[in-house]
């Protein structure tokens, strides 16, 4: 990547830093997204994991990474990158260490640890201001371990335990606003199949000192049921229909950074995943469909009311 | 440096200033927290240079630790009893990350029920988990202790966080006279940490903890980590004689009090063994060949030091301060089985509960184990454990039982009025 700022999809690096021939599942939307972040992020990275399917990135001796990576446990990334992130300092500070040597602290992990099991030790790195990057995948369940319920499985949405009628009876967490309320630096939604959208947001977040958010939808083949060739095509639904909202949070303000403005209906995203399979066979559930229309609804008409 | 009159936490502060520890991962617990406090004072005061800060957990905690020592820092932390159970899953991975540091445990007894003194259930949860542990007696042990441990967690051959155990209250709280080590000195005795190629920088990349698959490089890991272990203990020795050699003073992998020419020896861990010490010399005086030895090293386990003491002997009196339920004391297995089938074996082992809670052991308890061991030497026949309660201590809880069931029975009652039509 060249200094100059990323405008246009030509900008966007055309060589890749993360390696292939990870043990990932094919047409998974976190490497997606992973593989787009880490060539605006650079070599002189280190991810520090916490459980969960991009665990299975680094199995010794082979690591698809250039740059480093430690593996904590599921509940604590973001304090393994508190102790990176002060060490590094302390060691330059104490001048043993060049400014050159320094590396940018990036937690990856999933839906899961953001929001449920790790949410303490996420909340203790807001609140202390530390400078670091929380990548997070979110493929609305626990996805390692066969796709049960997440903090972020959405309402209605079957999962590997909550195989009831309607699916998932409560609703997807809102990490975005959990984030937002603690004004940190930065925190930016985004998918893989919106790179030019993705590239701006890792640009800008590089460029910020604090606690900042990257939380990536990451459409999951193996846990919602569909192709894996159709990824991009379900990112694209996702965004288009108006389920995941493109935005960020920077200096107090939130922005949407990309409006689908005259929205596709919902059915259109649900009804290519088997995670909904049940809200339209043997019969249409429409107390759900119409609850999960009405929910879209509701956000995009908050969003046009505080916007214009 | 002059003697000072310190708390066990004190001592335990100023072991970590005196090891210029460069980072201070925290978060309170009763009866460790004095320790942080300290560290945060000096620190404000700009009398230490080290960076501390507090996490949300000491999961958290024990994970930043690990973490910052994994990139090249010396770290110091402390916790005690529920902290270190609810950083127990951090406890395994980085003693397995290999990450160098000390953590001071504060020993507590856990809940339920809920308590703020000492046993060792706390730290012996610890026990297998790749942390070295050392189990201190007086103040004195704490600061030297805390020393010692940073040369041994950072030797090349060892690479092993290493937990250094005080007692609760008794040790923690109480005040003796300490011998603080010359800063200078220590410099000499425990250079600055050196990673070597373990270490996370730019144009070095490194990946730590990555995982494996399969049984094998699993077991090759921890076997690599049990074998560091041992030889910890070949490297405890060199740092023991160091130490010596500067300080004057030795402390080594146990403590053997009056035990070479006893009969019966007592074997117990921490700052209770000072009461043992006091029935040892009370029996000696009555002419009973009693001695005790307290292993300060838990892990590695100086099995071969504690056979060369106890074989020979005509019983061993073991004293748990903690309780594996459903089986008994846990040092008893580890003596047992360090004994079992060797030359000259004592042929009697007893086991005692006490101390539970912070509950005291009294010296006419001691000499009831005495007694108990000789019959049990007598009868070539081992005695089940026993737990330590005294009659008047049973009277003390019916009576507390009675008012509890008085509230009880007086709630039903007021209950029975109310429902009446």
């Amino acid at each position: 990547m060249n200094e100059a700022h990323i405008e246009r999809m030509k900008d966007l690096p055309s060589t890749h830093l993360l390696g292939a021939g990870t043990a990932l599942c094919a047409g998974c939307g976190g490497l997606e997204m992973l593989k787009e972040a880490y060539d605006i992020l650079g070599e002189n990275t280190i991810f520090v994991n916490a459980a969960g399917c991009m665990t299975l990135m680094s199995i010794y001796p082979f690591t698809p990474f250039r740059g480093s990576w430690l593996y904590t446990s599921i509940a604590s990334a973001p304090a393994g990158a508190q102790g990176v992130r002060d060490a590094l300092d302390v060691l330059k500070q104490s001048g043993r260490m060049s400014e050159e040597e320094d590396l940018q602290v990036v937690v990856l992990t999933g839906d899961g640890a953001a929001s449920g099991i790790g949410l303490s030790s996420t909340s203790g790195a807001i609140d202390r201001d530390l400078d670091f990057i929380y990548l997070c995948y979110d493929n609305e369940g626990y996805g390692n371990t066969g796709q049960q319920t997440s903090p972020e499985t959405p309402h209605g949405a079957r999962t590997a335990t909550d195989a009831v009628a309607a699916g998932f009876p409560g609703s997807k967490k809102d990490l975005f606003a959990v984030w937002a309320a603690n004004r940190p630096a930065y925190v930016a939604t985004v998918i893989g199949s919106e790179a030019l959208d993705l590239a701006r947001k890792i640009e800008k977040a590089k460029e910020l000192e604090g606690p900042r958010m990257i939380i990536s939808l990451a459409p999951c083949p193996t846990g919602w049921g569909y192709d894996p060739k159709e990824t991009v095509e379900i990112g694209r639904l996702a965004v288009k229909t108006g389920i995941w909202p493109l935005k960020e949070y920077v200096d107090g303000k939130i922005r949407h950074t990309i409006n689908p403005g005259s929205r596709r209906p919902v059915e259109d995203y649900l009804s290519r995943q088997r995670r909904y399979a049940h809200l339209f066979e043997p019969e249409r559930n429409e107390k759900v469909l119409a609850e999960i229309q009405q929910g879209v609804d509701d956000y995009w008409a908050a969003v046009d009311a505080e916007e214009s | 440096m002059p003697r000072k009159l310190l708390t066990g936490n004190g001592a335990a502060a100023w072991g970590a200033r005196l090891a210029e520890a460069d980072y201070v991962p925290a978060f309170p617990i009763t009866p460790q927290t004095e320790i942080i406090e300290t560290l945060a004072k000096w620190i404000g005061k700009k009398e230490m240079a080290a960076r501390m800060v507090n996490m949300d957990s000491e999961h958290s905690m024990i994970t930043a630790a690990g973490s910052a020592a994994a990139t090249g820092v010396r770290v110091f932390t402390a916790t005690s009893s529920q902290g270190l159970l609810y950083g127990l899953e951090m406890l395994y991975t980085v003693a397995g990350w290999r990450a160098p540091f000390v953590l001071v445990n504060v020993s507590r007894g856990l809940a339920a029920p809920i308590t703020m003194e000492p046993d060792h259930n706390d730290i012996l949860a610890a026990r297998d988990c790749g942390f070295l542990q050392i189990h201190c007696a007086t103040c004195q042990e704490v600061v030297d202790s805390v020393l010692m441990a940073y040369r041994m967690a950072e030797h090349t051959d060892v690479r092993l966080p290493v937990i250094v155990n005080l007692d609760g209250f008794y040790l923690s709280f109480t005040r003796e006279p300490v011998d603080l080590p010359d800063a200078d000195k220590v410099r000499e005795f425990l250079p600055a940490f050196d990673p070597h190629e373990t270490k996370f920088r730019a144009g070095e990349p490194v990946s730590q903890a990555v995982a494996v698959l399969g049984g094998g490089p699993y077991s090759y890991f921890r076997y690599e980590t049990h074998l560091a272990a041992l030889k910890s203990l070949d490297v405890y020795k060199e740092v023991e004689d160091d130490f010596a050699d500067l300080f004057g003073r030795r402390h080594g992998v146990l403590e053997s009090y009056r035990a070479e020419d006893a009969e019966i020896v007592f074997v117990m861990m921490g700052s209770f063994a000072t009461k043992a010490k006091e029935a040892v010399d009370r029996l000696r005086d009555s002419g009973e060949a009693i001695g005790l030895v307290r292993p300060r090293l838990l892990r590695p386990f100086p099995a071969e030091d504690l056979r060369q003491i106890l074989c020979g002997k005509k019983g061993v009196a073991v004293i748990d301060q903690n309780l594996s339920v459903g089986m008994g004391g846990i040092l008893y297995s580890e003596i047992s089985a360090a004994l079992y089938g060797r030359k000259d074996a004592p042929p009697i082992i007893t086991s005692f509960i006490g101390g539970l809670g912070g509950r005291d052991i009294k010296p006419e308890e001691f000499y009831e184990m005495i007694t108990t061991t000789k019959l049990a030497i007598f009868n070539k026949m081992t005695p089940p454990p026993r737990l330590l309660y005294t009659a008047q201590e049973l009277r003390e809880i019916r009576k507390l039982q009675g008012i509890a069931h008085v509230e009880k029975e007086d709630k039903a009652n007021v209950k029975a009025e109310e429902t009446k039509p």
